[in-house]
């Protein structure tokens, strides 16, 4: 699945490969590529090498640290990290939270944070869910009442996804019960390393821990961390909500299990043949590639119009619904072509330092539990449920 | 055939129905995982006394000489709560191949202990790169004088840590595909030359891989004919398959329960998610796909102690494929229509889902019984 690229684009694909060969190490590599856990050091000394290249932020405005590099450059740039199994920079602070201070951040909160987004300083996390509010997100209750300079937080957020590593949490708090639910909620930036913060991990099917409970027992925010205006909080994010969708199609990192799917199906056998020679599973293995394709070209679209100074529209909930069935629909292939040895479950094995012999192809160890875990990619970020309605609503005018 | 329960049917579905939901709890399994050997002895001596265990056994050898729809009915029960206990092991694969291929002295130093709760049986014959391919047996067993010597691997093998007898399928002629030179073994776990690594399943059940260098097997083990064993295999695995089937049944069920019980009280947007027809839809998709597949796996039930070879084969085929396909799709969705609680380790849905999943993966996943049923004419 080869794009077609004019000679600078490939002059400019060389870059980026040489760079990504020669930074990423081997033992990254090997991790990403077999499914195992990454830590926070991974993924921190892979985002600081990108830092020292200048290319953490390809997404921002060239005044801010950004690349200034075009739509199709930018999604050669991630195809190149994905295919050369780079630790997927966490998205919290540099896609996330950074374009929301952008744009509704005052110039002090854009001195201080946006540098350190960059250097990777603050891991950051994402304070949306609660355990009432989770598709209907404007029914959010952490509360947060002014007091003299601070807001004092109370309240509980859930699946906050790698707390345990953060240090600042942007957060949706109801700041006022008047008028329309979504009137009431503001923007503020938590520090995470105060009294009254609580991370409690939970455990999912997969035997992982990378969500938490966060509880909020009368936690100071000084109103300075406050983004933009109070009760203006819901407009922010849903900023930041249009903002995900390209990233969250996740081409690059489709296409390099793609590749792997195909390496596995190759080494693993049929009656003594590749399976990847059965012609059920070979086109399968199609349908997928041609599902990929298809998302790949609205991708580069939506990109495109992007840069043409138009925001990602409604259909841009297709990319995150197409994305994530790709994503799904790999995993589903590579349990299946991994046969008996997809009930062995042993979670050690996937983490660092692990050097006993793996139990059946090491290529195995890693994908049942990840085929688990994947079935979150069509729950978070607005269930495929909720993009759906999306669509229907803004699209077709239902 | 008929597709009604008689009454002893109805008496063992209520009786199982019964035992899971006082005492066998969601948390109560998370616990019995957590034991030694990966279950609980006392639930085994319940089966027992309880005539679970001689249910498919001949009278003659101290069983209840049940059919195979009055196993499914268990099985169908046992997997409302997933039960972890080694059935399929020591029962279903372990007992059935014994009564099946074993000699009369065989059966009777083993059957009736087995009935009796005293003898736990492990079945190894899956192996590294057979895939669901019953013919592939790479084992080697080399006649040596009154004994053979076993060399090679067995892969995936449920409950053998905790087994007083392992059946190994190993290869005393042919080549690796052949259908005939498959001899079946009798092996003391203990034997020199036995290597075990076990682990956790994915799905909450035990399992090893086996590695036999040299190991010792006295003839009289043989367990059947030399060289056939690949007949015995294939009815003890389509048996195995549809009871697997009655078990994935069951699971459904209580998924498809589950799910609905939580839209029904979720709430969001002011009122219960299940009130949202797109919701109400997939649950009824779920029900559905829970129904056929019972139905296809109770007739296939029917048809294996009867039908001919390949109407047998057929109809396990079919069951096989209907449960995969049902499994799956209830499993993805009973998560989904539960958001992010279905992705927790303490929801019951995904434990449901998991073990729904690697059903299908178990004796031929959808794709080989596919493919098995159009070469069957």
């Amino acid at each position: 699945m080869e794009l077609i690229l004019t000679p600078e684009e490939e002059k400019f694909r060389d870059e980026v490969r040489e760079f990504v060969s020669t930074e990423v190490s081997e033992e990254i590599r090997r991790k990403t590529m077999t499914g195992f856990r990454l830590n926070k050091e991974d993924h921190e000394s892979w985002q600081r090498k990108l830092y020292a290249k200048g290319w953490m932020a390809p997404g921002w405005p060239v005044e801010h640290g950004g690349t200034g590099w075009t739509p199709m450059q930018k999604h050669i740039f991630e195809e190149e990290c994905a295919a050369a199994g780079a630790p997927p920079v966490i998205a919290f602070g540099v896609t996330m939270v950074a374009p929301v201070i952008m744009a509704f951040g005052n110039q002090e909160q854009k001195d201080y944070y946006l540098p350190r987004i960059l250097r990777s300083d603050d891991w950051w996390c994402q304070g949306y869910s609660e355990p009432g509010s989770g598709s209907d997100l404007a029914s959010l209750r952490t509360k947060a009442v002014l007091n003299g300079e601070h807001y004092i937080v109370n309240g509980q957020k859930t699946w906050t996804t790698m707390a345990q590593h953060a240090n600042l949490m942007f957060c949706l708090v109801r700041t006022s019960d008047e008028g329309k639910r979504q009137e009431g909620i503001s923007f503020l930036l938590i520090n995470m390393e105060q009294p009254g913060v609580t991370v409690q991990p939970i455990k999912t099917i997969d035997g992982s821990v990378e969500i938490n409970n966060v509880f909020l027992e009368d936690v100071k925010v000084p109103v300075a961390n406050r983004i933009g205006e109070e009760n203006k909080g819901w407009t922010y994010a849903k900023y930041l909500l249009g903002h995900e969708r390209t990233s969250i199609a996740a081409v690059g990192r489709s296409k390099a299990q793609l590749k792997r799917l195909k390496t596995i199906a190759s080494a693993e056998e049929q009656d003594g043949k590749p399976l990847i020679h059965d012609p059920t599973f070979k086109e399968k293995i199609a349908g997928i590639e041609i599902s990929l394709l298809a998302l790949e070209s609205l991708v580069l679209r939506v990109l495109s119009d992007e840069s043409a100074g138009k925001g990602p529209g409604p259909e841009a909930s297709f990319l995150k619904i197409r994305g994530t069935e790709v994503q799904q629909g790999i995993t589903e292939l590579l349990i299946e072509a991994i046969g008996n040895y997809a009930h062995p479950f042993v979670p050690e094995s996937m983490e660092t330092g692990w050097n006993e012999d793996p139990i059946g192809p090491e290529h195995a160890a890693s994908i049942a539990p990840h085929y688990f875990n994947w079935r979150k990619a069509s729950i978070y970020g607005g269930s495929n449920e909720i993009q759906k309605n999306i669509i229907a609503k803004a699209v077709l005018g239902f | 055939m008929s597709f009604a329960f008689n009454e002893d049917q109805k008496l063992l579905a209520e009786t199982v129905d019964r035992f899971i939901l006082d005492d066998y709890s969601f948390e109560q399994r998370r616990r019995t995982i957590a034991m030694d050997g990966g279950f609980d002895k006392k639930n085994w001596g319940r089966f027992g006394a309880l005539g679970w265990l001689a249910l498919p056994i001949p009278e003659e050898f101290g069983g209840l000489g049940g059919s195979t729809v009055d196993v499914a009915v268990l099985l169908e029960g046992f997997g409302r709560g997933l039960v972890v206990e080694p059935y399929q092991s020591t029962i279903v694969l372990g007992a059935e191949t014994i009564a099946l291929a074993g000699r009369v002295d065989q059966k009777k130093s083993l059957l009736e202990k087995i009935a009796e709760g005293k003898k736990l049986i492990s079945f190894a014959h899956t192996e590294p790169r057979s895939r669901f391919n019953l013919q592939h047996v790479e084992l080697t067993a080399t006649k040596d004088g009154e004994s053979y010597k076993l060399n090679g691997e067995k892969a995936v093998v449920h409950n053998a840590e905790t087994a007083d007898l392992i059946i190994v399928s190993a290869r005393t002629s042919g080549d690796i595909r052949d259908d005939d030179g498959i001899t079946l073994f009798l092996v003391d776990p203990k034997t020199e030359g036995l290597e075990f690594r076990s682990y956790p399943t994915i799905d909450g059940l035990r399992a090893s891989e086996l590695s036999f260098d040299s190991v010792v097997v006295d003839s009289e083990q043989v367990l059947g004919d030399l060289n056939t064993g690949l007949k015995v295999l294939e009815r003890v695995i389509d048996r195995a398959s549809v009871l697997l089937c009655a078990e994935a049944a069951g699971a459904m069920d209580t998924a498809v329960k589950l799910t609905v019980d939580y839209i029904k009280n979720r709430e969001q947007f002011g009122q219960p998610i299940g009130a949202f027809q797109v919701l109400q839809h997939r649950s009824v998709e779920m029900l559905g796909a829970k129904d056929f597949s019972r139905a296809l796996t109770y007739r296939a039930a029917g048809l294996i102690d009867e039908g001919s070879p390949n109407d047998r084969a057929r109809a396990v085929s079919a069951a096989k494929v209907e449960a995969g396909l049902g499994g799956k799709l209830i499993g993805q969705e009973g998560v989904q229509l539960h958001g992010g609680m279905g992705m927790t380790d303490d929801m019951a849905i995904g434990h449901f889902f998991k073990r729904l999943t690697m059903i299908d993966v178990l004796f031929g996943n959808v794709d080989f019984h596919r493919r098995r049923f159009s070469q069957i004419s």
